[in-house]
């Protein structure tokens, strides 16, 4: 890990860039926890950031990497599961349905 | 006294000191038989999480793959707002955590989205010299979200805890955003603009025939963006964004109290607040919700999982010349063939029997007979019972054979109502509900003839009138054969053979 501390902290991911990550993710994050978290995500972006050293003016970005476009469905419906098996990962069900925390108020579902 | 910091201004009042400015985002739930990225069926109403696999699921190791007739249902609706058609564009992950959604983000689509930059002109209320030409901003497909049902709490029905109960079967159905630029220049007719847009944009939708657009059903649903500006700023003010607006009427509602409301807070000198807001059907109002989140917040990038699309001009030329002649136009040129004038027409449009009134003249009947049914009996029908139109129970072919039977003398005007009746009450098609309810106006001649001959031996004093050719005297005859025949003879031709019997006609 020595080698990572000798590295600037250039654009590193603050402790509030990761309370508000955790909060979008409705994570609860400890303190200490920000601190790791804020050193790990500067870890993984830097990683990802020397793509862009070896990436020339040249190339252009990009999503995907089969050259493929179209890759389409006709609209025939197929089995679905079986109820019993859908739910059978779920943590808990009721009636059918999935049965979670409550996370928002309804006034607040983004649906 | 100056009370008005306590009095909620009125809307003619709030457009003389400021400019509101709309825009509407519309979801259409596309009626394709399947989900958007899997082969789940999307039929309403089915029992919870029946409809769902390893892909609306989100399971691990499970791939989307694009419905194509979704892609064609949202470039056909692209084109018929007049949109340029993406040469090649990218699905997009929006991320998001809430239990609505079981992969944590929505297949959506961001910065490339399908249709862009066309526009819809809209008949604002009524006037129909008076057009809006709503410009589109774009036209995307998005996954729909699960169902949430909130427990716990208020409701008394779970002790402790608050949670949520989910229900997959609508996540993943086909979902087309159609947002709109901002609208200006409406003034106190804002409201009654954005009403017309989405009533103009589910008539579009529905003439393309590629969702029911139900409003009561979510499979058109409506967000409205809302802004004030003191005329003459030169900019635009912060806007709100009223969700849960789901009606035409709420549309209009729900737009002019948040003029209102917003006009009352700048009136103190306060800002409003970007936000998004509740809508409540029954208050007529809105209510904050959650501040409303930023695009950075949804952490958009493009959908590794699903290739992308580039729409092969021939195939958008085919798609462009299936198209069905607008709604608008085909009003208009309809209104012409039946020679109505621009009230006589509004009121057709106003009972949502535009395409009654159509398939019913298409069945053979005239445009005023037709209308006659559409706007007069079945609306009254249809208000009583609290439906739509298309829902009251007779369609337009009932409502040509029944007015084929009236044409021939089979039924007088008040049988057809009772024959419609039967109709009403599902005992089956006008010509059924004659046979079974024994309701067809007596014109076989036997019967009729021995029923006026009994009426004339019966009064012999009124027949002799008749003969010395007192003809207003055979109403008496007439009326003894009417209840005879107990009201199913045809008065007028009952009259010509009284007369006939007697020499005098």
């Amino acid at each position: 890990m020595s080698h990572q501390t000798d590295r600037p902290p250039a654009a590193g991911i603050s402790r509030a860039e990761v309370a508000h990550l955790a909060r979008l993710a409705r994570l609860a994050v400890t303190e200490a926890e920000l601190d790791t978290f804020a050193g790990q995500l500067d870890v993984i972006l830097q990683a990802v950031a020397r793509v862009g050293e070896v990436a020339a003016g040249d190339i252009p970005p990009t999503s995907h990497a089969v050259p493929l476009t179209n890759v389409l469905r006709e609209d025939e419906p197929i089995q679905c599961l079986p109820r019993d098996e859908a739910l059978a990962g779920a943590p808990d069900t009721v009636e059918g349905r999935f049965r979670v925390p409550r996370i928002l108020s309804d006034e607040e579902d983004p649906g | 006294m100056v009370v008005r910091a306590t009095v909620e201004p009125d809307l003619e009042d709030v457009v003389r000191r400021y400019e509101p400015m709309i825009g509407l985002e519309v979801h259409v739930e596309l009626g394709t038989r399947t989900k958007m990225f899997c082969g789940c069926p999307t039929g309403f109403g089915a029992e919870p999480n029946t409809q769902v696999c390893p892909v609306c699921l989100g399971l691990p190791g499970s791939l989307p793959v694009a419905n194509r007739a979704a892609i064609e249902a949202t470039i056909r609706i692209g084109l018929a707002l007049n949109c340029q058609v993406a040469s090649w564009c990218r699905f997009a992950r929006k991320n998001y955590f809430y239990p609505d959604m079981p992969k944590n983000y929505q297949i959506s689509q961001y910065d490339e989205p399908l249709c862009t930059g066309g526009w819809l002109d809209v008949d604002v209320a009524g006037e129909t010299g008076d057009t809006v030409r709503v410009g589109i901003e774009r036209v995307h497909l998005e996954e729909d979200t699960g169902k949430t049902l909130h427990l716990g709490g208020a409701t008394g029905r779970i002790h402790g805890a608050t949670e949520s109960l989910v229900d997959y079967n609508r996540a993943g159905i086909p979902l087309v955003e159609v947002v709109t630029r901002p609208v200006a220049g409406t003034g106190a007719r804002a409201p009654a603009t954005a009403r017309a847009y989405v009533a103009a944009l589910r008539d579009l939708v529905r003439s393309l025939g590629v969702s029911d657009v139900r409003m009561e059903q979510g499979s058109l649903r409506c967000d409205v963006n809302t802004s004030l500006a003191p005329v003459g700023a030169g900019e635009w003010g912060t806007r709100t964004e009223t969700k849960n607006v789901n009606s035409l009427r709420s549309v209009e509602r729900a737009v002019r109290s948040e003029l209102i409301r917003q006009a009352a807070v700048l009136d103190r000198g306060e800002r409003v607040v970007l936000e998004t807001r509740h809508f409540h059907e029954e208050a007529g109002d809105s209510t904050p919700g959650r501040s409303k989140e930023t695009a950075t917040d949804y952490r958009y990038f493009p959908e590794p999982d699903l290739v992308p699309l580039a729409p092969d001009p021939a195939w958008v030329a085919q798609l462009r010349a299936g198209l069905p002649e607008p709604p608008r136009e085909h009003r208009r040129r309809l209104q012409a063939a039946w020679g109505l004038s621009d009230v006589d027409m509004q009121a057709v449009l106003n009972a949502g029997a535009v395409g009654l009134v159509e398939a019913t003249v298409a069945a053979g009947t005239t445009p005023e007979a037709a209308r006659k049914w559409w706007l007069g009996e079945l609306s009254r029908r249809a208000n009583e019972a609290g439906v739509d139109l298309a829902e009251v129970g007779a369609g337009p072919a009932d409502v040509a054979a029944l007015q084929q039977m009236v044409d021939q003398g089979t039924l007088s005007d008040k049988l057809a109502r009772t024959v419609l009746d039967g109709v009403l009450a599902g005992e089956g098609s006008p010509a059924e509900v004659v046979a079974a309810r024994d309701l067809a106006v007596v014109s076989d001649s036997g019967t009729l003839i021995a029923a006026v001959e009994q009426a004339i031996a019966a009064h012999p004093e009124v027949a002799a009138k008749v003969r010395d050719g007192k003809v207003a005297a055979a109403g008496v005859l007439v009326g003894a054969v009417m209840k005879a025949t107990g009201g199913q003879a045809d008065a007028r031709a009952v009259r010509e053979l009284v007369l006939s019997r007697l020499g005098a006609a």
